[in-house]
């Protein structure tokens, strides 16, 4: 377990350079903040005074060095635009993330699992084929449509909930949370809804198929046929089964929730960590995309190796050497 | 018949299919007293699966019975509703199946689906199932079982797991176990052992076993009798010494002579020419009168005898010693 532990982590570690440096080096060649930084008067010497400040003249690997060496102590330098420290813009920004990524996810995987063991054991019933039908819909739909979508009808025409924003929030000091107040929850809903409707519908389809190629098994049959109740044969033994090939998938669908909320964040004005990086692209704001980038990649790095660890808890053929014992 | 475990009558199953209903099984009767063992044996599609999956009431839809009767230490089974039937399975009928690394659930110890199956059927406690599902694991052979009922079943070989297989189908004591082909998946070396240890358990227990095979050879030594199954239907039924030494339908005929076992004076084996008709293509009348050596005109035109009504062994107008 141990070996396993270290093995992975340190492919993990492996994993976030080369994205760190694909991430910085693609940034690096991608517009020129000079340009954007300075106005329509600037001269050669301005140009030059600037790009020694930002440490542009200096040499690809020691500015990649920097870089990370910054990226590990949390340090990714000042933002070109705002001009402040770019790891406390995102401190500020990520909360709403978060709070929204943790939502949908939750969302997703309640009613993913739900769902999909229900269309499963009902798998003739009109309920199942009724849901089946609408996932349909939910896989099919590009998330900006579903929130545009959903804006229209709960904001625009039923006036229930607001479009955009993130409502009033309450400062824990550390933390900037929409969840205690009642106009931050119902900004909440749309959002979370958009952005966790297309994971939920995945893990749903993903969950009821693996239930049923589970239900075909032997071990299924002989468990009826050792007369277990149909809820113990559900339950205890096809569930847990299927869940071993569900969690990989499920665990990157939920790295991929962050990711998406890109498009989320936009579609609602979302004051999040996706929005600010739509908005430092116009400004090629090349900090703040390189922070972005590493720190979606940390997320998604960290949820396959917990996935990974998982996957290693639930299923004991994987636990070589635990016994050795053969019969 | 009053000391039949199980006794089927006249059994029919079909499968509904959009365009035609297929009958994988269809008159098929046969009787199990109590400490004796049936061997049923046909080529593969004959229904001997069908049948035993109906006894025990675990057909897949659409399959379903649509005929005849299934009686069970007296009580009719065929008619339960559902949940009477599911406590009869495990606790009054035991089943065995073909492959002992699909059968047994990858994820639980054994002892957990031992513990679950006790505790489902017997009137017992938690600690009083944790002892039986350790005896019961002894009782198959299973060496140092105590410190073995906390292993996963990838921990153990495959004749071993079969023995496991076998604990689960025999710990709530039924009086009935269905044994489908229980060594075909299993090394040539361990099969004797499995069959060995499956008829000593039901000896000692008066259990009736319906033993499912293509192994003629195992029916030789294990079997009381044995039920001869083609095309859905029972071509033969009899004691096993007579039927292996004076077969009386001619497909059983053929089938000794492909044996090894049986054919022991013949230079090579026999083959039966052509295969078993499929089901949505069945020969009018006996089944069997395309492939059939001693095939006589009436043989097309109408169906062979009924076992049961004429009270002889084998379903042919011409069987040997039937004097036609
Ligand atoms: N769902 C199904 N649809 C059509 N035919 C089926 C179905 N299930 C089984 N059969 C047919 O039923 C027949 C009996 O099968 P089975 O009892 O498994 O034979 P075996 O004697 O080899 O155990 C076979 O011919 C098989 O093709
Ligand atoms: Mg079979």
């Amino acid at each position: 377990m141990l070996a396993f532990t270290i093995r992975r982590t340190f492919q993990s570690v492996v994993v976030l350079l080369v994205v760190g440096l694909v991430a910085f080096s693609m940034f690096r060649f991608v517009g020129d903040p000079v340009d954007n930084m300075l106005g329509q008067e600037r001269t050669g010497a301005d140009i030059e005074r600037l790009r020694t400040q930002l440490g542009l003249d200096q040499p690809f690997p020691v500015q990649y060095f920097k870089f990370l060496r910054g990226a590990v102590q949390g340090n990714f330098g000042v933002s070109y635009r705002q001009g402040r420290a770019v790891s406390g813009i995102i401190a500020e920004r990520l909360p709403a993330t978060l709070e929204l990524a943790a939502v949908s996810a939750i969302l997703a995987v309640v009613f993913g699992f739900g769902l999909g063991v229900f269309t499963a054991i009902r798998r003739d019933g009109w309920a199942a084929n009724t849901i089946m039908t609408l996932s349909l819909v939910g896989v099919s739909l590009p998330t900006f449509l579903i929130g545009i979508l959903l804006i229209y009808l709960f904001s625009v025409e039923l006036n229930w909930l607001p479009s955009f924003g993130r409502g009033d929030v309450v400062d824990l000091g550390w933390w900037r949370t929409g969840l205690l107040t009642e106009s931050g929850l119902k900004a909440l809903i749309l959002p979370a809804i958009t952005l966790g409707l297309y994971q939920m519908t995945l893990i749903m389809r993903l969950v009821r198929s693996e239930m049923l190629e589970v239900l075909r098994q032997d071990y299924i049959r002989f468990a009826r046929a050792r007369g277990l109740k149909e809820r113990v044969v559900h339950f205890r033994h096809a569930l847990k089964n299927t869940l071993i090939p569900v969690i990989t998938v499920t665990g990157l669908q939920l790295g991929s929730i962050i990711a998406f909320a890109i498009i989320t964040e936009t579609v609602f004005q979302w004051p999040g960590v996706g929005l600010l990086f739509i908005n430092s692209i116009q400004f090629v704001d090349i900090p703040i995309m390189a922070a972005y980038l590493m720190l979606i990649s940390v997320m998604f790095v960290g949820i396959n190796l917990v996935v990974d660890l998982l996957y290693f808890a639930i299923d004991p053929r994987l636990h070589v050497g635990s016994s050795g014992v053969k019969g | 018949m009053a000391a039949d475990v199980l006794s089927v009558r006249n059994l029919r199953v079909e499968i509904p299919l959009r365009n035609e209903v297929l009958c994988p099984v269809d008159g098929v009767s046969f009787n199990i007293p109590a400490g004796e063992i049936l061997g049923v044996v046909g080529e593969s599609g004959a229904g001997k699966s069908m049948t035993g999956n109906a006894v025990i009431g675990l057909l897949d839809r659409p399959a379903h019975i649509a005929g005849g009767e299934i009686w069970l230490n007296g009580q009719r089974i065929d008619n339960l509703p559902k949940e009477a039937m599911r406590r009869l399975r495990g606790k009054q009928i035991g089943m065995v199946f073909q492959d002992p690394l699909t059968s047994l659930n990858p994820l639980l110890p054994i002892g957990e689906q031992l513990r679950e199956t006790i505790l489902e059927h017997l009137p017992v406690t938690k600690p009083q199932a944790a002892a039986r599902a350790i005896a019961a694991l002894e009782e198959v052979g299973i060496p140092a079982a105590a410190r073995r009922i906390d292993s996963y079943p990838h921990e153990f070989s495959g004749g071993m797991r079969q023995r496991v297989v076998i604990a689960l189908a025999l710990c709530a004591e039924p009086s009935l176990v269905i044994a489908d082909e229980p060594t075909t998946a299993l090394d040539v070396s361990v099969q004797a052992q499995i069959i060995a240890l499956l008829k000593r358990l039901c000896r000692e227990r008066g259990t009736a076993v319906m033993l499912v095979t293509h192994d003629m050879g195992v029916i030789a030594e294990t079997s009381d009798s044995v039920a001869v199954m083609y095309a859905g239907r029972l071509c033969e039924l009899g004691p096993v010494r007579e039927v292996m030494t004076h077969p009386a339908h001619p497909y059983t005929i053929g089938l000794m002579a492909s044996t090894p076992l049986a054919a022991k004076g013949q230079k090579r084996l026999n083959q039966i020419p052509g295969a078993m008709p499929r089901l949505d293509n069945l020969p009018t009348a006996c089944a069997f009168h395309p492939r059939c050596p001693q095939v006589q005109d009436r043989c097309s035109v109408e169906p062979g005898p009924d076992l049961e009504a004429c009270g002889g062994r084998a379903a042919c107008w011409f069987a040997n010693g039937a004097g036609s």
